[in-house]
């Protein structure tokens, strides 16, 4: 393996800022160079194009949904259609935006933080990508085959968590199910290969002086949430191995009539399902972490925590995953078991948020839009987690489970977490991608018109649980008292689909006429503000030694050197 | 790599365990299954020759590696064959398939996703050994060796909790 | 003194009232949104269609309702406290303009009696929970019967649900009726949950929290209600494209009401020389193979519900429907006109056999 701080380039020309698309030369050589890329930053690039292309296409569904349940008793959707259409909203964004955007993130920016050249395995970087986004498509496929085109195909319906045995062959017949099943085969490969290769990078390939402590937090989250990876996919994979052996071969896995167990998918599948949350909610965690402190001008308060809280997160996370399970009626004992696991998974997270409280506190809060997601963030993440706690509290859950209570509490983590984490580390990192500023008007416009589509959306679906609506009904009866909050929240998630659109025009126009950012423009203190924006290809001149976790801050401020105090 | 496939293992093989004895119908595990002995030394012994291959390639010796290295794959290729007869009776003697029953789905799938990473170190093995016959190994390749024999080892310590789990607690049912 | 912090978000059994009074409140001010349209009562006093978790009417929803108190005190306290830290830090710690671009903050890294302070309370808290959440667990799941108790045992079908009657010999479908409890007369209903294809949930709010319904499993639930009425509730586990609609109906009756039905169940269908015709129709159109109608030979199927006392329900099709002549011509001609998914094809029946059917369903009483 390559020495990495063996070669110094010499001081060549750097790339002008040139934003994915508008390159000079022509059209297939730069599809070219994309196809065959293995530069970390631009499969990055390639990883959040894809995301957010499946994140308009699971828009478009949720829309779809919306607009079906706005109104008691509507005839947009049949039922059938309607279940397809949840399945592929929930499948879409859980594993083709958020997983890749994920990994977009880390690819372009972890290395940059750490300081090295690229990831340890370039081929087998670009051989991730190319598998998860051929997984995607591969599910996509679904909508053009099995009963044909003017029904919506045979796109998988069982939801988002295929509970046997509506998969088996008796209860599905026709093909949906094995979209699912192999498209999520195939891009797990990818994620898993994805997984090892960040974690060797990261493990082997810091610059000189990076201990693991003096890495930069978006780091050490991502090096968690790859552990996760590695671990709690594989149980996924081998659950649809199963699965598909039963609907292709036979086997006898899920069927009770065989004396199988339909329990035993759901522990199955939740033992991967749980730990695949943590892991999309991790990185999220990394780019608040980056976020804050650069923008209450102090470090991270308590850095060895958040270090020790996330990987006790990490651990923690293995064994909660019942909690999905409450009311399939286990017994007593283990229902507190998971209980008490769900409580106390809450203390490393709850302490992550008061450390970010506590960096922000006695700060100069700068108010920029990267900002601005971070601290709508912090309030989403702590009703999210409070409402988690409430869903814990297994009595409770045996009345909130299955309701629209709990789709409010994961679309709080998952949009008004991940979601808003995603866009402030756009924000924040757009510049180094591509050299030119987030116009600010625009992005102001896009926070505030998205968290109140945000809010109006999910609020109401906390009361709609209250009042004991179920999910994943595609119409309800008039007089349950339904309507009015159905309504809100149709109307916010149109008001959250014009925010998505003001982002989209936003990078569109700034990448071709926003501000120049220049390398730092956050006058921030990690590595990858170091070298310019955006990077050259083999991203430092010259590897950068380290004393400290703040770089550049002991570069900015010589008389107050962060060494001198860790 | 090897957490990763642990973890894959490891739901398999709860699978297996959590329906020993579950069946509803015959054949039963105490019914068609024997200790595989044989299949078993040359799997193990195997573990023992890719060791010996790689002490004669830290020493520099090509023909000793070369040799202790096709007697591993020959061991490994031994085991696969042993594996495919002992199926051969099961299906077309004793009528178990994957859609029999439990005791089938589980048994097969488990049994065969070891085989299946038996067969992918073997066609490793063969590489590598037909890189160094063409002598295309040099030095900076032999972390890439050593890797191999660790997934080498990796598939017999699998092999190890298969017959646990199979052969010695499975056969009691 | 987990007593004494338990019984203080306890209230008077009755006070539906005040309960929604104060969970609203708590609500309100735990997310600030006061979206909740007025929660009017139903109209009619019999239906109970808004079924709020907050206004229990059964004794296990009651114990489920004053744990969930418990945890949203508990949830809305930390909001406020540590959203009010958050607010007070950003209006405080903002940067106020170019006099703050002087220089840096003090460069604080942590404090290890900061962090010590904020990990005890959550720590302290969890433990609460978890002994509250275990004995609200065992109150639930280890309720003792009494002998008194009636037993119903509920088998999930795609999109209905078959209900019997062990202690009476009773079978039905969809509407399930069960008696009134007090505290004079504690008769609670001891439901046994089971499944006949893929994986149901049972779920009426103001009863009881939900259990699902897994094949080759059985799972066991129980009821207490304390308020007559017509208890709407959904199946909760996605189970198909007609999962919408596989709807429930508690029918609480007091204790003289619910013997009169029962007594009205185990009759023999009626029999009525002017629906002879229709009853031939039922079976020679093959009918018979999936419902059963009590006596009458060749009507023996069990894979949809019971129609022995049909016309007895107060909907069709699982609550798709009023069950009036209308939509009953509408459900026998083709069933997938109200329900497209359900597992009833259409018949290809001539008018005329869809009006005896239909007038043959109607005696069915």
């Amino acid at each position: 393996m390559a020495d990495p701080t063996s070669t110094l380039r010499e001081i060549g020309t750097e790339l002008k800022p040139a934003p994915p698309g508008h390159e000079h030369g022509s059209l297939t050589a730069w599809i070219q160079d994309l196809v065959f890329t293995v530069d970390h930053k631009k499969l990055g690039f390639l990883y959040i194009g894809a995301a957010w292309l499946f994140f308009v296409l699971g828009g478009i569904m949720a829309l779809l949904i919306r607009t079906q349940i706005a109104v008691p008793n509507n005839h947009l959707l049949d039922g059938e259609t309607f279940n397809g259409t949840i399945t592929m909203h929930g499948t879409t964004m859980i594993f083709f935006f958020a997983m890749m955007m994920v990994f977009g993130l880390i690819n372009f920016i972890v290395p940059l933080q750490i300081g090295a050249r690229d990831m340890a395995f370039p081929r087998l970087n670009a051989f991730s990508f190319w598998a998860t986004f051929f997984g995607g498509v591969f599910l996509f496929l679904s909508y053009i085959f099995g009963p044909g085109l003017y029904g919506m195909g045979a796109a998988p319906d069982a939801s988002w968590f295929a509970l046997a045995p509506l998969t088996s062959r008796a209860f599905s017949p026709g093909n949906n199910i094995d979209f699912w099943s192999l498209g999520l085969l195939v891009s797990g490969v990818g994620s898993i290969t994805g997984g090892v290769n960040v974690m060797v990078t990261i493990f082997c390939y810091r610059t000189k002086g990076m201990t693991l402590y003096r890495m930069p937090l978006f780091t050490w989250l991502s090096l968690v949430t790859m552990f996760l990876i590695i671990m709690f996919m594989p149980p996924l994979s081998a659950a649809q191995i199963m699965l598909v052996l039963e609907r292709f071969f036979g086997a006898k896995f899920f069927e009770a009539q065989a004396g199988g167990s339909p329990v035993l998918w759901q522990h199955f599948f939740w033992i991967f399902g749980h730990p695949e949350v943590y892991i999309l909610v991790l990185p999220a965690f990394g780019v608040i972490s980056e976020v804050v402190p650069v923008f209450s001008r102090k470090p991270i308060f308590g850095y060895p925590m958040m270090v020790a809280a996330t990987v006790m997160i990490g651990f923690i996370s293995a064994g909660v995953w019942a909690h999905h399970m409450f009311t399939i009626g286990m017994d007593s004992f283990s229902v507190t078991f998971f209980a008490f696991a769900t409580f106390v998974i809450a203390i490393p997270t709850g302490i992550k948020i008061f450390n970010w409280l506590g960096t922000m506190y006695g700060g100069k809060i700068r108010l920029e839009v990267p900002m601005l997601f971070c601290i709508a963030f912090l309030f989403q993440f702590l009703i999210a987690g409070l409402t988690g706690i409430m869903l814990g509290c297994a009595p409770f859950d045996w009345q909130l489970n299955d309701s629209y209570f709990v789709i409010a509490h994961f679309h709080y983590v998952i949009v008004g977490g991940i979601v808003f984490a995603v866009f402030s580390g756009f924000y924040y990192w757009f510049p180094k991608a591509t050299g030119r500023m987030l116009d600010k008007r625009l992005g102001t416009w896009h926070f505030w018109v998205f968290t109140l589509g945000f809010h109006l959306t999910f609020d109401p679906q906390h009361f709609l649980g209250f009042l004991g609506m179920p999910r994943r009904i595609y119409t309800y009866q008039e007089g349950r008292g339904w309507e009015f909050l159905n309504m809100l929240s149709t109307i916010g998630a149109f008001l959250q689909a014009v925010g998505a659109i003001l982002f989209i025009v936003n990078m569109i126009s700034s990448a071709r006429k926003g501000k120049i950012a220049g390398d730092d423009p956050w006058d921030a203190w990690t590595l990858e503000w170091m070298t310019s924006s955006p990077p050259p290809e083999y991203n430092f001149e010259q590897l950068p030694e380290v004393r400290s976790r703040r770089p550049l801050w002991d570069l900015k401020h010589p008389e107050d050197p962060d060494w001198k105090f860790e | 790599m090897i957490l990763t496939e642990s973890s894959l293992f490891t739901i398999f093989v709860v699978a297996y365990l959590f329906y020993i004895g579950k069946s509803l119908n015959p054949p039963y595990p105490w019914q068609v299954l024997e200790f595989p002995w044989l299949g078993s030394l040359f799997l193990f012994s195997s573990s023992g020759t890719v060791v010996a291959a790689e002490h004669k390639l830290k020493k520099g010796d090509k023909a000793g590696f070369e040799l202790w290295w096709l007697i591993t794959a020959l061991l490994g290729l031994a085991f696969l064959i042993y594996t495919g007869t002992e199926w051969y009776s099961l299906i077309y003697h004793d009528g178990l398939t994957l859609s029999t029953n439990l005791f089938g789905s589980t048994f097969y799938s488990l049994v065969g996703l070891h085989a299946s990473h038996v067969l992918v170190g073997l066609i490793l093995l063969t590489l590598i050994l037909v890189a160094s016959v063409t002598g295309n190994i040099k030095p900076r390749h032999h972390e890439h060796i050593e890797m191999i024999s660790w997934y080498w080892h990796f598939v017999d310590g699998i092999w190890a909790v298969v017959v646990t789990v199979v052969y010695i607690i499975g056969m009691q049912h | 003194m987990l007593n004494h912090l338990y019984s203080r978000y306890s209230l008077a059994t009755r006070g539906s009232g005040r309960g929604w009074l104060l969970a609203g409140f708590t609500v309100a001010t735990f997310v600030g949104f006061l979206s909740l349209a007025p929660v009017a009562r139903a109209q009619d006093s019999t239906i109970r269609a808004i079924q709020n978790i907050f206004d229990p009417l059964s004794a296990p929803a009651e114990t489920l309702y004053n744990v969930s108190l418990l945890v949203m005190a508990v949830c809305g306290v930390i909001f406020l406290i540590v959203g009010g830290l958050l607010t007070y830090a950003i209006i405080r710690y903002r940067h106020r303009g170019p006099e703050d671009d002087q220089e840096e903050p003090p460069q604080v890294y942590g404090s290890a009696a900061i962090e010590l302070a904020w990990t005890v309370p959550p720590i302290l808290i969890v433990v609460m929970l978890v002994l509250v959440t275990a004995r609200t667990i065992g109150e639930i799941q280890h309720h003792q019967m009494p002998a008194a108790a009636e037993e119903i045992r509920i088998i999930g079908h795609r999109f209905w649900w078959e209900v019997r009657y062990p202690k009476h010999d009773v079978v039905t479908a969809n509407e399930i009726h069960v008696p009134l409890s007090s505290r004079t007369n504690r008769v609670p209903t001891e439901m046994i949950l089971e499944s006949a294809d893929v994986i149901h949930g049972f779920w009426v709010p103001q009863l009881n929290g939900k259990t699902m319904l897994v094949p080759n499993y059985r799972n066991t639930m129980w009821i207490e209600p304390y308020a007559t009425g017509i208890y709407l509730g959904n199946c909760t586990v996605l189970c198909g494209p007609q999962h919408a609609n596989m709807l429930i109906r508690v029918i609480v009756d007091k204790p003289d009401v619910y013997q009169k039905w029962l007594e009205s169940q185990k009759q023999p269908p009626v029999s009525d020389p002017q629906t002879v015709e229709g009853q031939k129709q039922f079976i020679a159109n093959s009918c018979g193979t999936c419902h059963t109608i009590d006596g009458v030979r060749g009507a023996n199927g069990v894979f949809a519900p019971d129609l022995t006392h049909f016309a007895s329900r107060t909907t069709l099709g699982s609550g798709v429907a009023p069950n009036d002549e209308q939509n009953l011509r509408i459900w026998v001609q083709d069933p997938q006109r109200l329900k497209q998914g359900c597992l009833m094809p259409d018949m290809q029946l001539s008018d005329n056999q869809v009006d005896a059917i239909v007038a043959y369903l109607r005696t069915l009483k």
